[in-house]
Formats: structure tokens, sequence, C-alpha cells
């Protein structure tokens, strides 16, 4: 299983710790990982300024995979949605598809249909399932509580994705997280949107929407957050803080990626898993953890970490 | 109050021809969108509904100079439960798109275009996020891609680049 990783911009500048259980998990798997050097912006910022101007930046990139004969595995959820979109768009309007390719030529690339692109927790669970990431777990999670996030483009608009999962009533994170032996905790307007794309624009609007998110979660009593995007984990994460201070609140809800979970789950020490950057320190989580698998580690104790520190 | 005298007829047509844009006229108003709308949850002045009949009213300039059109925080909600497939998502990128081509363009967005247009991403890198993902042993990545720039020379994003 090889295909071109697809990290976007915000990944490898602020959400390394994204990267890093990723580039993890996917090596304990068998899957590999080929980056591609010229892989750039998926097209979603300029998309409010110029919608064509997106697709031709979509297609830039889904040429490249397809020069080298790839799919594309992404890990946030807004490219996933543009680059699907842009490919989806173009495979049905020959007009369209020709513009861009005029412009693609002048840097000697060309958009052919036919590229798979694919979210990492998509490929997870429809290429491994949660039955055979269940077998590969090494620790035991049962005494863990997460919530879900799932973030909007992930699974909507639901015509790009063929029905994988079900947009109103989506499962497949819920399996893959339980699929570690953890419990997923529901809660109250879960699909609702991280506020993420207009935090530029209206920081207040997209603080109260997060705001929303972290009262609703923080309503039951659960050990982390998972998300599948960083734009939600910024909002979550790195505006908690914020958020807390502009409501007066006292969430400390510490946020994961899902590769983080399952990596963990895999016996993969915390250390490579990124965990080191989690704004939100994940100690109680990790001390629990280790407090139920005395035998296996999951790097250095929480609590010496927090020493050093 | 709403004066004929101000409408231009012709608005919904334009929106229509925009990318995205061509099914707007089939809204029957029935407010599935607006109902499920996580941003008009928390402010009034983002109203999916009341924003395709202004549209369809032909209230262009007020549609195109307002603060609410930026405020879509593209979670397709709407996209997925209208029963007529007006794909609202997609109708409000062609409003923000046609009110960039008359100039009017939300500062956020710019400055977005402005980044992507320069850089080929949204995050200026520097040697020292470089050095960083070294040492957390992961691949240096790309600072600009020239070709970024020639591609997107003769659109609007194009027009934002110093």
């Amino acid at each position: 299983m090889r295909y071109a990783l697809f990290l976007g911009c915000t990944i490898p500048v602020r959400g390394q710790n994204y990267e890093l259980s990723a580039r993890k998990v996917a090596e304990a798997l068998g899957i590999e990982f080929v980056d591609v050097e010229g892989f750039g912006c998926c097209g979603f910022p300029v998309k409010s300024t110029d919608a064509e101007a997106t697709t031709v930046l979509a297609a830039r990139n889904i040429a490249q995979a397809s020069r080298q004969g790839l799919e594309i595995c992404t890990l946030c959820n807004a490219c996933t949605a543009v680059l699907t979109h842009a490919a989806r768009e173009m495979d049905g309007d020959e007009g369209l598809r020709g513009r861009v390719n005029a412009e693609l030529g002048k840097v000697s690339l060309e958009y052919k249909p036919g590229v798979r692109i694919r979210h990492f927790s998509r490929i997870l669970y429809e290429d491994f399932g949660p039955e055979k990431l269940s077998g590969k777990a090494k620790l035991d999670m049962s005494q863990l509580n997460f919530s879900i996030h799932y973030g909007c483009h992930y699974l909507r608009p639901k015509e790009l994705y063929g029905g994988f999962d079900n947009a109103e009533d989506p499962k497949t994170v819920e399996k893959l997280v339980e699929s570690t032996g953890a419990k997923v905790v529901g809660y109250k307007n879960r699909l609702e949107c991280c506020g993420g794309a207009i935090l530029g624009v209206e920081q207040e609007i997209a603080l109260k929407m997060a705001k929303d998110k972290l009262d609703n979660v923080t309503a039951n009593r659960v050990d982390a957050l998972v998300t599948i995007c960083p734009f939600c984990t910024i909002m979550y994460e790195d505006n908690q803080k914020k958020i807390e201070e502009m409501f007066g609140k006292v969430y400390n809800l510490p946020v994961l990626y899902l590769p983080q979970v399952l990596g963990l789950a895999l016996g993969l020490d915390q250390r490579v898993l990124g965990f080191r950057l989690n704004k939100v320190k994940a100690k109680d989580l990790l001390q629990k953890l280790e407090d139920a698998n005395p035998q296996e580690t999951t790097g250095e104790s929480a609590q010496a970490q927090e020493v050093r520190r | 109050m709403i004066y004929s005298k101000d409408l231009d007829p012709n608005f919904k047509y334009e929106v229509s021809a925009e990318m995205g844009g061509i099914n707007i006229m089939r809204c029957f108003a029935c407010g599935a969108c607006t109902a499920g709308c996580p941003v008009r949850e928390i402010d009034e002045r983002y109203n999916p509904r009341r924003i395709i009949r202004m549209v369809l009213l032909g209230m262009r300039e007020r549609v195109l100079k307002s603060d609410f059109i930026w405020l879509c925080s593209t979670c397709y909600t709407c996209y997925d439960r209208c029963p007529q497939d007006v794909r609202l998502t997609s109708i409000m990128t062609a409003l923000k798109n046609i009110a960039v081509k008359e100039g009017h363009v939300h500062p956020s967005f710019r400055e977005q275009a402005r980044l992507v247009g320069t850089f080929g991403r949204l995050y200026e890198i520097e040697d020292f996020d470089n050095k960083k993902r070294e040492k957390m042993g992961l691949p240096p990545i790309k600072k600009t891609f020239e070709d970024v720039k020639e591609i997107l020379k003769g659109t609007r994003v194009g027009g934002m680049v110093e």
C-alpha cells in the first residue's frame, strides 16, 4: 500500500503531532507514504476569492500524484473535500478541464482523471478495518473514554464520498477508536462545525461555535476529544485557553489526533506520537494508560515527564 | 423598505452563471438551510434563506457589499439537507467570487489569497521551520513554489500578489 501523503499547509507547520503520529501508525501497519516535493496548498483558502483558481491549485497537486501513479492520502478534512470536489468538477466538465489544463500546461503538468483521493482515517477504515486494527492492539485501553469530532469536510458534501459513512450519523471514526478497546462517548450536536473557516472573518462567532462544542463534550466525563483535521484542533485545542478566558470556563480537555490514539493502542511510544506538542497536556490519560498496562510502556512515565518539564 | 427601482432583476442570472451558482432558482424557501445552520445559531446576521431571497429579488448591491456573505463556515450541512439541491455552500462561494470581482474583498480572504499566491502555501516557511521539522525527524518542506505563481497569474488570486 503506497500513497502520496498530502499534508496541506497547516499540518507541517502547526500540526506536527498529527503528521508524526500518522507516519508512525502507517509504518506500523505497513503503509508506505511517499512525500511529493511539489505538493503545495490544496486551494481551499482561495475559494472565496476565486473558485476556479482553487480548481487549478487542486489539479496541480493531483497531477503530480498521477505522474507518479499514486493514490493520494490526505490528513486534513478541507484538503480532502477540495481535492475530491475539484476532481469531480473537472471529470464532469470538459470545458473546465481544458481551461485548467491550459494553465497547468505552462508548468508541464496535466490533470488526468482517475487519481483516488482519500482521508487517512477512511483508508484505515476501508483497507484495514476495526477488526484487523483490534487484532494489532497491544495495550489495554478499556479504561479510556473518548468523544469524537468528525469535522465537516470528512463527511460533507456527501456526494463526494460515495456513502462510505453516513453524513448524518457517522460511525467510521467511532469504530476505529473502539477497535482499541476504548469507549466512545456521544454528546449533543456532535456534527456541529468547529467554525475554523471563519476564524479570520469573525473571531467571536467562530470561538462561540467552538465553545458550544467544548461545553457539550465536557458535559460528560471524557479523557480527550479525538479529531481528524488540523483546523478543528486549532479551534478546540489552540484556542481552548482563549475560549476559557473569554467565557470564564475551565475545560482542560486534551484534544488528540486519531493516529495518536491508534498509535498508543499499537504500543507506540507517546514521544514518537508527538504528545509533547499537544497544548493541553494529556498526562492524566497517559497515566491512566500506564496504570492499566504496568508491563507495557507508553514512554517515560507521565509523571517523570512532567518533572523534566 | 425594498424599492423595485433599486432591484437588479438580472442578478439571479448573474449568480446562476457563476461557478457553483447554477441551482439558485430552484429555492422554494423552505428554510431547511437556515434551521440547520451552525453560524445562524450564533449570529442572526447570517441567514441563508434570507440571502437567497435577496438574490432572487435582485438586491445586488445590498448582498455584494454586505458583511454577511463572508460568514458561511462552509460546513455543507445546508448543501446536503436542501430538498431542492440548491447547493447553498457553492452559491455562497459564487456570491463571494462576484463580490471580489466588484472589489469587495474581506481582508481575511485577501490575505489568504496573497499568501497562497506568493508562497503556494497559507504559511510562509522559514529555515527555522524546517530545522524544527528536522529535529522531529520530519522531512523538509518546500518554501515557495514558483510554478504556483505562474499558473495563478491570470486569476484573481494572482492579482492579489504584491
